[in-house]
C-alpha cells in the first residue's frame, strides 16, 4: 500500500528526513516511535502534503503510484489521512458541517451520490458511537475551544467519516485521559481492517496495549534507528533512546541507515 | 466646494419646492428643516480634507445630478417586484415600506403589531395629539446635523418618513421590518425614521435595504433611536443597495438607565457606503452590542465611523466589527469608544478583524479607545490578515479543494458576527448571501 524509499525532505534547506524506508501493507498497524525533534511529525506531514516541506531526495509510493505527485487534498480523497498531533481550530464551520463537505468530496472523487444534510446527520450519528463523542460537539465548530484530549477524540471521530485506507495517527495519544485513551484506542480497532492500514506515531508503551502493532520503528535524528516487533516499544520503554543514540546501527535493522 | 455649490443648489430648488408644497403654516418642524437646509448650505458635502472623511471621497456623489425623490413619484406597480426583495418572513404583516426614501401606507402591512403599537407615517404622527410632543421631544435630537452635511440634507428633506413607537412595558413579538427599497435611478433618497421605545419595552426592528435594478442613485437614511429605562431593542440593519449605488447613512441611539441595545448591521452592497452609528450611553447601566460585517468585492468602498459614547458609570459596550474583502474593494472602519471622566466602571470591549482575499484590496483600521474615568475595563484590537496557510492545509487534508478550503474558512470568518443573529430568516439569508457571494456551494 505504501512504500517509502530513502525519503530526504526539509525545511528551508534544513535536512529533516535523511533517509527514510517504509513498506507498510494492508491490513498492518505500524508505530513509530523515537526521541522529540527526531522527525515523526515532519515524516506524516510530508505524506500529507504539508506546502511548507520539500522532499529533495527518494520516492513515496502508494497503491503503486507516485503520492508525492498529488496535492494534499488529492492525497485525501484517495485515502490518506493524517490526524494531527496539533488539530487545527475552524472557528465558524460547524463539526457536522465540514464533515459532510469532506465526506461528500470523498464520495464525488469515488463518483457516488452526495448525501444531504439530513442523510448525513444519520450516519454521523453511526459514526459518532465508534468515538463515544457527545452530539453537541457536532454543532460546534470544527476545535473551536474544545480541550485537549476533544481535539484528539474530533480527530478519530474524522477518521471514522472519512474511513481512509491509510491513516498517520500523529501522538494522538497525547492529551487523553485514561478512560478517552481506551475509548479512541478501541474506536481506531474497529476502524481498522484486513484492507486498511495504520501508522501510529506515539512516544508510549501504554497505547500499544490498546493497538498492537506489527511493527514498531525507532526515528531518531531522520533515521530510522531501529525495527522490531511489538516488543520493541517494551524494550524502548525499560531502556530509553539513548542505548539507539550510542549506537544507532547496532541491530542492523535500521533499513533508512545508509 | 466651489464646484460643488451648483449642485447644492439642485437640491435647495427641490427643498423650496417641497417648503412650498406643504403650504404656508410654519411649525417647528419648517423651522427644524429650514435650519438643516441653512447649515447644509455652509457645510456642503464633506472633503476628504476633514479627518472623519479622509479615506471616502464623495465628490461623486456631489458632482452627480440626483433629483430628490418627491412623495409621487413611482406610485404603482411595484407589488410583484417587492416581494421578491429582501423579504422577512417573520415580519410579512409587521412592515413599513419605503420606496425611494418614501414611506408608502399602501405597501405596508401592520396586521401583527397590537394596537398599541404605532408604526406610522412621521407628517400622521405629527398630526395626531397622542403623538405629536413625543416626535418634537426626540427628532433629531439623536443625530446631529451641525457636523454631517448628509445629516443635515437628511434633515432638511424630513418628509414621509416613519415613526416607530412602542409604548411603555410592551413586548412586540414579530420583528417590525423597514424595508427601503429604491426604485427610481438618479434620485436622492432621504428615508428618516424615529423609533422611540418606552420603558421596560421590547422589540426587535430590521432595516432593510435592497433596490429594484442595479441603478445608480443615492440613498442617506438617518435613523434615530431612543430607548427609555429598561427597554430592550434588538436591531438589525441589512445594506444590499445596488452595487451602483451610494449610501451614506447615519444611525444614532441613546440608551436610558439599564436598557439594551443589540445592533448588527450588515454590509454587501452599493458602489459606495458610509455608516455613522453613535450610541450615546446617557444613562447608568446601560449595555450594548454594536456589531457588524461588511462583504465587499470590486471596487467597492465600505466606510464604517462608529461612535460609542460612555457618558455615565456602570455601562457596557461590546463591539465586533468584521471585514472580507475580495477584488479591490477597499473598507475603513473608524471606531472610536469614549469613557467620559464620569463613567466609572464602565466595560467595552471593541475588536475589528478584516479578512483580504486579494492582493489589492485594501482596508484602514482605527479603533480609538479615549478613556477618562480611572476605574474602567477597557479593551480594544484590529486586525487585517488574510487566509490562515495552517487552517487551509487542516481542510485540505481532509479532501477539501484549496478553493473550498479557501471559501469555507471566509465564511467560517463571517459567522462569528452572523451567527448571534437571532431571527432565523435574516440569519439563514445571509448565510446562503455570504456563500453566494464567495461562489460557493456549501450549503450550510
Ligand atoms: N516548520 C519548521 N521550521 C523549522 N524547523 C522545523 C519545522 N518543522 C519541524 N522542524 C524541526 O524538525 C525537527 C523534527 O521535528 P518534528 O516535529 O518532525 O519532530 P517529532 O519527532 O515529531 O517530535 P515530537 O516528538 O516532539 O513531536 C525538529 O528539530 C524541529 O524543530
Ligand atoms: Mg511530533
Amino acid at each position: 500500500m505504501l512504500e517509502i524509499k530513502d525519503l530526504h525532505a526539509g525545511i528551508d534547506g534544513n535536512e529533516i528526513l535523511k533517509g527514510i524506508n517504509l513498506t507498510v501493507n494492508k491490513g498492518e498497524i505500524h508505530a513509530i516511535m523515537g526521541p522529540n525533534g527526531s522527525g515523526k511529525s515532519t515524516l506524516a506531514k510530508v505524506l500529507a502534503g504539508h506546502p511548507a516541506y520539500q522532499v529533495t531526495k527518494g520516492e513515496v509510493l502508494y497503491e503503486g503510484k507516485d503520492l508525492l505527485a498529488l496535492a494534499p487534498d488529492e492525497r485525501a480523497r484517495s485515502g490518506i489521512f493524517m490526524a494531527f498531533q496539533y488539530p487545527i481550530e475552524v472557528p465558524g464551520v460547524s463539526n457536522a458541517q465540514f464533515l459532510r463537505l469532506a465526506y461528500n468530496e470523498k464520495r464525488k472523487h469515488l463518483g457516488e451520490e452526495e448525501l444531504d444534510p439530513l442523510e448525513f446527520k444519520d450516519l454521523l450519528k453511526e459514526r459518532a458511537k465508534v468515538v463515544e463523542m457527545d452530539a453537541s460537539f457536532m454543532t460546534r465548530s470544527v476545535n473551536d475551544g474544545f480541550s485537549g484530549g476533544e481535539k484528539k477524540r474530533n480527530e478519530i471521530l474524522q477518521m471514522a467519516v472519512l474511513e481512509p485506507k491509510l491513516a498517520v495517527l500523529d501522538e494522538t495519544d497525547s492529551g487523553l485521559d485514561i478512560d478517552a485513551l481506551r475509548i479512541v484506542a478501541g474506536g481506531v480497532n474497529q476502524l481498522h481492517n484486513a484492507n486498511n492500514a495504520v501508522i501510529l506515531v506515539t512516544h508510549y508503551q501504554r497505547l500499544l496495549d490498546y493497538i498492537v502493532p506489527q511493527f514498531v520503528h525507532v526515528l531518531a535524528n531522520g533515521r530510522i534507528a531501529k525495527e522490531g516487533g511489538k516488543e520493541l516499544a517494551l524494550e524502548l520503554e525499560q531502556k530509553g533512546y539513548d542505548w539507539l543514540k550510542a549506537a544507532p546501527d547496532s541491530n542492523g535493522a535500521g533499513a533508512g541507515v545508509n | 466646494m466651489v464646484i460643488e455649490l451648483q449642485k447644492e443648489n439642485l437640491y435647495q430648488e427641490a427643498f423650496q419646492a417641497l417648503q412650498k408644497s406643504r403650504g404656508v403654516e410654519s411649525s417647528w418642524l419648517d423651522r427644524l428643516r429650514e435650519n438643516a437646509m441653512e447649515r447644509f448650505a455652509e457645510l456642503g458635502f464633506p472633503s476628504v480634507k476633514e479627518e472623519e472623511w479622509k479615506y471616502t471621497n464623495v465628490a461623486a456623489i456631489a458632482r452627480t445630478n440626483f433629483q430628490p425623490a418627491s412623495p409621487s413619484a413611482g406610485a404603482t406597480q411595484l407589488d410583484a417586484e417587492l416581494k421578491q426583495l429582501g423579504s422577512v418572513p417573520e415580519a410579512r404583516s409587521s412592515q413599513l415600506v419605503f420606496v425611494d426614501g418614501i414611506l408608502r401606507n399602501d405597501l405596508s402591512s401592520l396586521g401583527a403589531l397590537s394596537q398599541q403599537v404605532v408604526a406610522i407615517d412621521l407628517d400622521q404622527a405629527l398630526a395626531d395629539e397622542r403623538y405629536s410632543e413625543i416626535v418634537r421631544a426626540h427628532l433629531a435630537r439623536q443625530a446631529d446635523y451641525v457636523v454631517n452635511g448628509f445629516t443635515a440634507l437628511n434633515t432638511a428633506f424630513i418628509n414621509r418618513g416613519a415613526f416607530v413607537y412602542i409604548p411603555k412595558g410592551v413586548l412586540v413579538a414579530a420583528p417590525i421590518h423597514l424595508m427601503f427599497i429604491a426604485q427610481s435611478e438618479n434620485t436622492a433618497n432621504f428615508p428618516r425614521v424615529l423609533i422611540v421605545a418606552e420603558e421596560n419595552s421590547s422589540a426587535t426592528i430590521v432595516e432593510n435595504y435592497v433596490s429594484v435594478e442595479e441603478a445608480r442613485y443615492l440613498t442617506s437614511p438617518v435613523v434615530e433611536v431612543v430607548l427609555a429605562e429598561g427597554a430592550r431593542l434588538e436591531h438589525y440593519k441589512v445594506q444590499r443597495e445596488s452595487v451602483e449605488a451610494f449610501h451614506v447613512a447615519t444611525t444614532a441611539v441613546g440608551l436610558g438607565r439599564n436598557s439594551s441595545y443589540d445592533t448588527t448591521t450588515i454590509t454587501f452592497g452599493a458602489k459606495l457606503s458610509r455608516h455613522d452609528i453613535v450610541v450615546n450611553m446617557d444613562h447608568e447601566g446601560a449595555e450594548c452590542w454594536v456589531d457588524g460585517l461588511y462583504l465587499v468585492t470590486g471596487d467597492q468602498h465600505a466606510d464604517t465611523h462608529s461612535v460609542i459614547d460612555h457618558r455615565q458609570p456602570n455601562c457596557t459596550s461590546h463591539q465586533l466589527y468584521k471585514g472580507i474583502l475580495d477584488g479591490k474593494s477597499r473598507a475603513v472602519f473608524n471606531g472610536k469608544v469614549f469613557v467620559r471622566h464620569n463613567a466609572q466602571k464602565t466595560d467595552a470591549m471593541q475588536t475589528n478583524k478584516n479578512l483580504l482575499l486579494s492582493n489589492e484590496a485594501r482596508v484602514d483600521t482605527k479603533p480609538q479607545l479615549e478613556i477618562l474615568a480611572d476605574d474602567v475595563k477597557c479593551a480594544h484590537g484590529a486586525a487585517v490578515g488574510q487566509i490562515d496557510e495552517e487552517e487551509l492545509f487542516y481542510l485540505e487534508t481532509r479532501g477539501l479543494h484549496p478553493d473550498l478550503g479557501r471559501n469555507l474558512l471566509t465564511y467560517g470568518f463571517a459567522e462569528e458576527v452572523i451567527a448571534k443573529i437571532k431571527l432565523d430568516s435574516i440569519r439563514n439569508e445571509l448565510d446562503e448571501a455570504v456563500l453566494h457571494r464567495l461562489n460557493a456551494k456549501l450549503e450550510v
